[in-house]
């Protein structure tokens, strides 16, 4: 696959420190619409502080942040989400007594535009084609509590949401970290028919077969430092395990004499 | 970083596509056209009734145990004692379950949040202390007296939901202190030797002594459930345009023909004139559904309606089931948890005004006790849950109504020096019964 795209979001020399902590040290990142783009690193390296700083939850301290190829200030989640970039957070984030529909639409329902009042059939009619869009057939009934649905399931539902509000980048972290082989394969079929539908899709994943399975481009994070960005295709297990361990693999990767040069 | 809480194993059973490759994807899915997933809604009377026998054994009890302990009591106590199945007595329990079921329908929105409310009961009181201080000692009109008493209860709502959501002050202790310092409140505002204030006004009287006519009683019925038949067809015909699955219409029809019968019989009851004949001779009537019946009506289709169909009641909800989820679907948890509180001390006033219409009067100590200790057993009764996330206004008068049941066919069924002592028993028995089905259902549905 080539690189056919521009990225909609790229990130350049971004640093990021708590206190004394510098926990992101000048890391360059893209994301291209229509592709994944997995996220790797060990634990510690600085993935979810990355996603954070993307999503708005924390600001970068320097670097560049674009969007669209222009230069934005995230200040905050809601600035995240007025750009179009969603966080399908790890611990899900749904409310197990509301049924599907409710969840999708949480904190932006729709209203009958007459009487104020909720507007369930369009909120219903919506979230069907939304699951639909991802040819999702894995739940019984929209109208289904989300306590009981599997964790596969409520994955499915998180991810769905996702395309009801047209998002352009959309942050998976560590979405299969809990699931079994089935629903794995199930939620990754799922991440590539989001990307499919031209979103830029980033997968934060410790498994390196899923990397390899659903991803068009690899990230590996290694000490706060982004060890190399390389398109899958390039790739094979043994050299991601080595980004992520050491930070280089033959001639990937970080050099250590540029140690501390990031901008 | 943390780890997801293990899952259950999937009982669903699972497309086994490798997913290996996308090929893999494609073929299967050229292979198997989307499938658009809807609502599940049965499509025959028979299935769902049936689909709801199922999710009440699943643990999604609902109102049933209410509705089936108010049958059972019934039975019991009409078999027990001859008085029981009287006209009068049921306007009476009608009567009395009012100020109770006010109090629960209010707490019902402080206990979707996992919240408590042990001032509810005392608040009420004091603010009905404050009405009867606007009328008695500032001549004000009732309205106004009703007025102040809300206005007092709103503003009371609004500290105590302050002091839990801002400053982060478990409820339990917020509202602990607040029931014991209102009661002193309660004293000071009433400020008289008698330690009461008796109330002239006939309107207060009636909030809880006054009858419609028999014709009003009818017209009241009829036009809720119109307006309720209609509402539904409203909401199936926008359901049809978009192509979703609707209820099948007998199954609204039964609805509609249940509430017409369960009314008809409840306003005819209440029509039955209790005045003796020489009264009845002179004009005088003692006939017409309790003024307090409607109010509660009217405040369940308010409260429901806010709770059901508007973008507020959903995000109540939502913050009961997960504060975090709420917080970052962007909904404003803070004013949310505050909204509750000032939703439940108001209603308390209007329970309050309701009692001192019962007591003609507002007194030291009323609200007091285990007042609010009923409402919270009415609700939890009724079928909404102590730990939040579930829970209905009419739950409040479903529970409501077991507990006035019970209470009068106690006193009446019990005698001797010890009658009181056997009441508390029971009820305590009572509220642990429901505490347990509580437990029990959300068990079933892990
Ligand atoms: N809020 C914080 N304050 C201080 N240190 C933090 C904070 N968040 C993360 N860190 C530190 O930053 C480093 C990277 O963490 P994180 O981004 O969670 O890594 P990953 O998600 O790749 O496992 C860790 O050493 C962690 O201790
Ligand atoms: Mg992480």
């Amino acid at each position: 696959m080539s690189e056919s795209t521009e990225p909609i979001l790229r990130l350049r020399g971004v640093t990021k420190s708590f206190g004394p902590v510098e926990v992101l040290k000048g890391v360059d990142f893209e994301a291209r619409p229509g592709e994944v783009t997995a996220l790797v690193g060990d634990n510690g390296a600085g993935k979810s502080t990355l996603v954070k700083c993307i999503g708005g939850t924390y600001q970068v301290d320097g670097g560049e942040y674009l969007f669209d190829g222009k230069p934005v200030t995230v200040n905050n989640p809601r600035d995240a989400a007025n750009l179009g970039i969603e966080i399908v957070y790890q611990d899900l984030a749904l409310c197990d007594n509301l049924d599907i529909v409710q969840n999708m639409f949480l904190g932006r329902e729709t209203l009958n535009g007459r009487t104020r009042t909720l507007d369930e059939a369009e909120m219903e009619h919506q979230a069907g084609q939304a699951l639909a869009s991802l040819s999702v057939r894995t739940v019984k009934s929209v109208r289904q509590k989300v306590a009981s649905l599997s964790g596969g399931q409520r994955q499915t539902v998180a991810i769905a949401k996702t395309v009801l509000w047209n998002s352009k980048v959309v942050i998976l972290d560590e979405p299969t970290a809990a699931l079994g082989v089935a629903q794995t394969a199930q939620v990754l079929e799922l991440v590539r028919r989001l990307a499919d539908q031209g979103i830029a899709v980033i997968l934060i994943s410790h498994n390196m077969l899923d990397v390899l399975k659903v991803s068009d481009s690899v990230a590996a994070l290694y000490l706060g430092r982004m060890a190399a960005q390389v398109r899958t295709s390039q790739l094979n297990h043994t050299q991601i395990v080595e980004l992520i361990t050491a930070g280089r693999s033959g001639d990937l990767g970080l050099v250590e004499t540029t140690k501390g040069a990031a901008a | 970083m943390s780890e997801l809480a293990s899952d259950s194993p999937s009982t669903v059973s699972t497309e086994t596509s490798a997913a290996g490759t996308r090929d893999v994807v494609a073929d299967h899915e050229a292979a198997n056209p989307a499938v658009h997933v809807t609502a599940l809604i049965p499509q025959t009377l028979g299935a769902t009734l049936s689909s709801y026998v199922r999710r009440v054994r699943g643990g999604e009890t609902g109102s049933v145990p209410a509705v089936a302990g108010a049958a059972l009591l019934m039975v019991v106590f009409g078999i027990a004692q001859s008085s029981f199945m009287t006209t009068s007595n049921f306007v009476q329990i009608v009567q009395q379950a009012a100020p109770n079921t006010l109090l629960a329908m209010g707490l019902v929105f402080v206990l979707l949040l996992g919240e408590i409310d042990l001032s509810a009961g005392v608040v009420g009181s004091t603010a009905a202390a404050v009405a009867a201080v606007l009328s008695v000692k500032h001549g004000m009109p009732w309205y106004a007296a009703i007025l102040g008493a809300a206005a007092f209860g709103a503003v009371s709502g609004m500290v105590l939901g302050w002091l839990r959501a801002k400053l982060n002050i478990p409820s339990f202790v917020v509202t602990l202190s607040a029931f014991i310092a209102f009661q002193g409140v309660q004293v000071l505002i009433i400020n008289s030797k008698s330690n009461g204030i008796q109330i002239s006004d006939q309107t207060l009287h009636n909030l809880y002594f006054g009858r419609l006519t028999p014709a009003a009683g009818w017209v009241v019925l009829v036009v809720s459930v119109v307006l309720y038949a209609l509402v539904k067809v409203v909401q199936a015909n926008a359901r049809r345009r978009k192509n979703l699955a609707n209820e099948p219409f007998s199954v609204l029809g039964l609805r509609v023909a249940a509430m017409l019968v369960f009314g008809g019989i409840f306003v005819h009851l209440m029509n039955i004139d209790q005045a003796v004949a020489w009264q009845q001779r002179e004009g005088i009537h003692q006939r017409g559904v309790p003024w307090s019946a409607v109010i509660i009506l009217a405040l369940v289709v308010v409260l429901s309606f806010v709770l059901t169909k508007t973008r507020y009641g959903r995000h109540v909800f939502a913050v009961g089931g997960s504060e975090e989820a709420a917080r970052r679907a962007g909904i404003r948890v803070l004013a949310i948890r505050i909204s509750v509180f000032v939703i439940c001390s108001a209603m308390a006033a209007v329970s309050g005004l309701v009692l001192a219409g019962q007591l003609g009067g507002s007194n030291t100590g009323d609200g007091g006790g285990n007042t609010l200790l009923y409402a919270v057993a009415a609700a939890v009764i009724g079928g909404t849950s102590l730990m939040g996330g579930r829970g209905r206004v009419v739950d409040a008068v479903l529970g409501g109504a077991v507990l006035a049941i019970l209470a009068n066919g106690v006193s009446d069924l019990i005698q001797g020096g010890n009658a009181a002592a056997y009441e508390l028993i029971i009820d305590g028995a009572v509220l642990l019964l429901a505490a347990a089905v509580d437990s029990m259902s959300r068990r079933a549905k892990r």
